[in-house]
């Protein structure tokens, strides 16, 4: 495929991409608008991400796609097959070989490392979109920190269900200053964020929003002092294939009798268990 | 044991073969040419041109073909391809009133200087299958005569000339481009207007239908639709002169509405305005209807929350593209996102169970 | 004394068509002002003004803030008025649909300017919106319904808590009592009563009733066609008016 340049798209449209990152670094939590292009994959499976993955990307990258935690899921593997054919980077499903990291709905279990870039796809990047519908009403609510109102939405879920009924894409605050969508990851992984040695970024297609993380950053989910926030999982279940009791699980229906068993949603971590455990017993 | 489902990437590849496999359908059935679908399905072409903002007949028709005929499919494979290709300027001007017409009506005005033509219209046909469309039959060429070489200026400049019709006032230097900047609210006409030439006919004929229910109310008549021919060009600077570049179909409208004035502005009529690639008289006449009703802040209408009448709402919803992709995502696995709001629910069900149990 | 309140030469047109003009008056702390006149007399349009909901033509709005003494309230940057729209000041609409939060809980209406100023402890939270509830006379058991299910008397009263909870130092008042029954306007005039006394407010309040302002205002305005007529202490004007317009007003209600 040669009538693209390296990672598909134009360097004038990569400037202006890099342009927003940089914009977007400089000002953790911030939704920088950019002029998003029609991809070859439809809005909403995952532009904005490879938006910024192809700008981000050279030649010497080894970039790892996964969708829900796993490298095998349809949408990962297109997207991942999309960068092998138009930047011919290597790719890898290790956690801990990839310089580049794309992914959808997950943070791997393995903590990230200085170096590496984590690029989330976002659906929806505004978080008080749920209570406000307006962009033009929520940017100023965010210029003036006027976030009263999300607070409200909380207080509201403790009253009527006793806890913050939020399983994910849960509202963070960023350096204590703008509240930020973490993508629809489980709020399980939502402390991976604070404070990792990891850049990352978000890319929202059809909305045309930028913002990140810049490493190191200070990143709390909104709680009250006396119901602290807590990263939940599945109770009390350990992974059937690794045995793994610290991932998070998918669910898996095994019969219709009611049967289901549970493994990691993370497949590289899973596997990893799995061969050194062989490793072990030989 | 279980092991977690494998196999992706073998899933997809069979099933673009099977899609291949389906598109060409009967091997016993001729595969059908683009010269077929651009000649005898050219108002598809026409869609998928406005829609994927770009005009190129035969792109259009190959993408109809690979879409199977699904037009949103095939907009889309245009304006993946538009978007990979280099901007090296915008064009000047079309100058409509100089376009060659092949139709020209108006509900404002009998006859005007250029005429009515009516041209290649479903109207007045009865709406009666031709079974012998079936048959391949031969098609006599339609009656021809001369024209006379005539100025067909535009039926609501004689409005203007009588200061009854609203000036539109200079454009801006710059040639906003939605494809390059982010959009931003509020939005300026120029942009309201481009985003509307490649927005979903559907949702514009419904919006416009909506304003003449009583929505955004603003009585709209067609001052007058042309479709035609009209040769584009560009200066290059490089040259120092201007070059024509292409001869592309246009369909134009203009309503005419009521305004009733305001502290500094008489009463006079204003203008909606519709512009699109190929012949899309339906698209015209919509687009126009919503332009109009975009207006409403800048001529302090009444803004009763009426759609039409919103700009965040319609520019945010107009694109199929944008709206199509976000909806199918959906079918996308959700399983992380699913298994969390699972364990919820049955956390709070838990709670609510040893709740009561208390009670 | 530094004054809460200094308005100097305050007008707004609307086109060409005057909605209040040369407007100066002074509220000191504690101090209830009462603005009356009819419909169209441009009360409404003042107190918007002085709210800061809308921009006027001309003129200034002096507020005495708790860190810089006397500022122009025009000249604020818009997060620092809405800052002080959340904390020193509070308004209460007449129609408590446009105060409210209607698709959100009794407690979390009174909650919201807390938490809107920084307040992060559910229990507190709830504890100050219970007890304000308990204040304007709503059953606390009440606390997780929402305004939809509530009489139009109790929407205001939670209306009045929702803006009180904060302490604010400064009320502003749209018609509190108009639209609803005169019975349960009784009950809500005896109500703001108490609490104007108990918390020593200020406030300015605008409305066509005489009884209100009879029982709450220290000082009247009274404005006819975007101007006022004539001002002084309430039972000053109210029983002896010197203008013809004010005359007439007060004979007007007397007559009811």
């Amino acid at each position: 495929m040669t009538d693209y340049n390296f990672a598909y798209l134009d360097e004038a449209t990569k400037r202006m991409l890099r342009r927003a990152i940089l914009k977007a670094v400089a000002i953790p939590g911030y939704q920088v608008p950019f002029s998003s292009r029609e991809m070859p994959m439809p809005y909403g499976w995952g532009t904005g991400g490879v938006q910024v993955t192809a700008a981000c990307l050279v030649p010497e990258d080894t970039l790892k796609v996964i969708d829900q935690g796993a490298d095998d899921t349809t949408n990962a593997v297109s997207i991942r097959n999309f960068f092998a054919r138009v930047a011919r980077v290597t790719t890898t499903e290790a956690t801990a070989e990839a310089s580049v990291i794309q992914t959808r709905h997950r943070i791997p279990e393995r903590p990230l490392t200085d170096g590496q870039i984590l690029v989330f796809q976002v659906p929806i990047p505004e978080p008080l979109r749920f209570l406000e519908p307006r962009e033009t009403e929520t940017r100023t609510m965010h210029a003036l920190e006027d976030y009263g109102l999300m607070q409200v939405r909380l207080y509201e879920d403790i009253a009527r269900h006793g806890e913050i009924a939020r399983a994910y894409a849960y509202p963070v605050r960023v350096e204590g200053r703008y509240i930020m969508d973490p993508s629809p990851i489980p709020k399980f992984d939502n402390p991976k964020l604070d404070r990792s040695p990891a850049l990352h970024l978000f890319g929202a297609g059809r909305e045309g929003r930028i913002y990140a993380l810049p490493p190191h950053t200070r990143v709390e989910s909104l709680d009250f002092e006396d119901y602290p926030f807590t990263a939940s999982k599945a109770a009390g279940q350990r992974c059937a294939i690794c045995g793994a009791e610290d991932s998070y699980l998918d669910e898996v229906i095994t019969d219709d009798a009611g049967g289901r068993m549970f493994v990691c949603s993370d497949t590289d971590y899973c596997a990893t268990r799995v061969a050194a455990q062989a490793e072990d017993a030989a | 044991m279980y092991v977690a489902v494998k196999g992706g990437e073998r899933a997809i590849e069979n099933a673009h073969a099977w899609l291949d496999d389906a598109r060409r359908g009967d091997r016993d059935v001729p595969d059908l040419g683009l010269a077929q679908i651009r000649e005898q399905l050219a108002l598809a072409v026409d869609r998928v041109m406005a829609e994927g903002s770009l005009h190129d007949p035969d792109l259009a028709a190959l993408a109809l073909k690979q879409a199977r005929g699904d037009v949103i499919e095939a907009v889309f494979l245009i304006r993946a391809f538009r978007t990979t290709l280099p901007r090296f300027g915008a064009s000047l001007p079309v100058d409509t009133s100089q376009m060659q017409i092949l139709r020209r009506i108006s509900a404002t005005y009998k006859d005007a200087p250029g005429g009515q033509v009516l041209g290649p219209t479903f109207d007045y046909t009865h709406r009666l299958l031709d079974f012998d469309l079936a048959q391949a039959p031969d098609v006599p060429p339609a009656p021809e005569i001369k024209a006379e070489p005539a100025d067909t200026p535009h039926i609501l400049s004689h409005l203007g000339a009588e200061g009854l019709m609203q000036g539109e006032g200079p454009g801006g230097p710059e040639v906003p481009d939605l494809t390059r900047t982010p959009l931003e609210f509020p939005a300026e006409r120029a942009l309201r207007l481009q985003a509307l030439a490649r927005g979903d006919e559907g949702f514009l004929l419904s919006l416009a239908y909506s304003t003449q229910r009583g929505y955004g109310r603003n009585h709209a008549f067609v001052g007058e639709l042309r479709i035609g021919h009209l040769r584009v060009s560009a200066h290059l600077p490089e040259l120092g002169f201007e070059i024509e570049f292409a001869e592309i179909l246009l369909t134009e409208c203009e309503s005419v509405n009521q305004f009733q004035g305001s502290k500094t502005e008489p009463a006079q009529f204003t203008r909606g305005y519709g512009l699109v690639f190929g012949q899309s008289e339906r698209k015209a006449i919509s687009m126009a209807l919503v332009d109009r009703a975009l207006r409403a802040r800048e001529l302090g209408e009444d803004m009763d929350g009426a759609p039409a009448q919103d700009e965040e709402f319609v520019l945010s919803h107009c694109d199929n593209i944008q709206s199509s992709g976000f909806l199918e995502h959906i079918k996308l696995p959700h399983y992380v996102d699913f298994q969390a709001e699972l364990e919820l629910i049955r956390k709070l069900r838990r709670d609510a169970a040893a709740r009561q149990a208390a009670e | 004394m530094t004054p809460l309140l200094k308005v100097e030469g305050l007008g707004k047109f609307y086109g060409r068509h005057l909605g209040c003009a040369d407007i100066s008056f002074t509220l000191w702390p504690g101090e209830v002002m009462g603005i009356v006149g009819e419909s169209g007399s441009g009360k409404s349009t003042l107190l918007n003004c002085l709210a800061g909901h809308m921009p006027p033509d001309t003129g200034r709005v002096m507020f005495d803030t708790r860190d810089q003494g006397l500022r122009d309230t025009l000249e604020m940057s818009e997060p620092e008025r809405r800052w002080l729209a959340r904390t020193d000041w509070a308004f209460v609409h007449q129609n408590p649909r446009d105060g409210l939060r209607m698709n959100v809980s009794a407690g979390g209406n009174v909650g919201d300017r807390l938490m809107a100023v920084g307040a992060r402890h559910y229990g507190d939270i709830r504890r100050q919106a219970s007890d304000w509830l308990g204040r304007v006379e709503i059953d606390a058991g009440r606390i997780d319904e929402r305004p939809r299910a509530f009489s139009g008397g109790m929407q205001q009263r939670l209306q009045i808590a929702r803006n009180l909870v904060t302490g604010p130092r400064l009320v502003f008042m749209d018609e509190p009592t108009g639209g609803l029954d005169v019975s349960v306007q009784a009950r809500l005039l005896d109500l703001l009563r108490g609490l104007v006394r108990h918390f020593g407010l200020s406030a300015v309040i605008v409305t066509h009733d005489l009884a209100v302002v009879r029982l709450l205002a220290d000082r009247l305005m009274v404005m006819k066609d975007g101007h006022v007529v004539e001002e002084g202490l309430t039972d000053q004007v109210l029983d002896d008016p010197q203008d013809a317009y004010t005359q007439l007003l007060v004979s007007s209600v007397l007559q009811v």
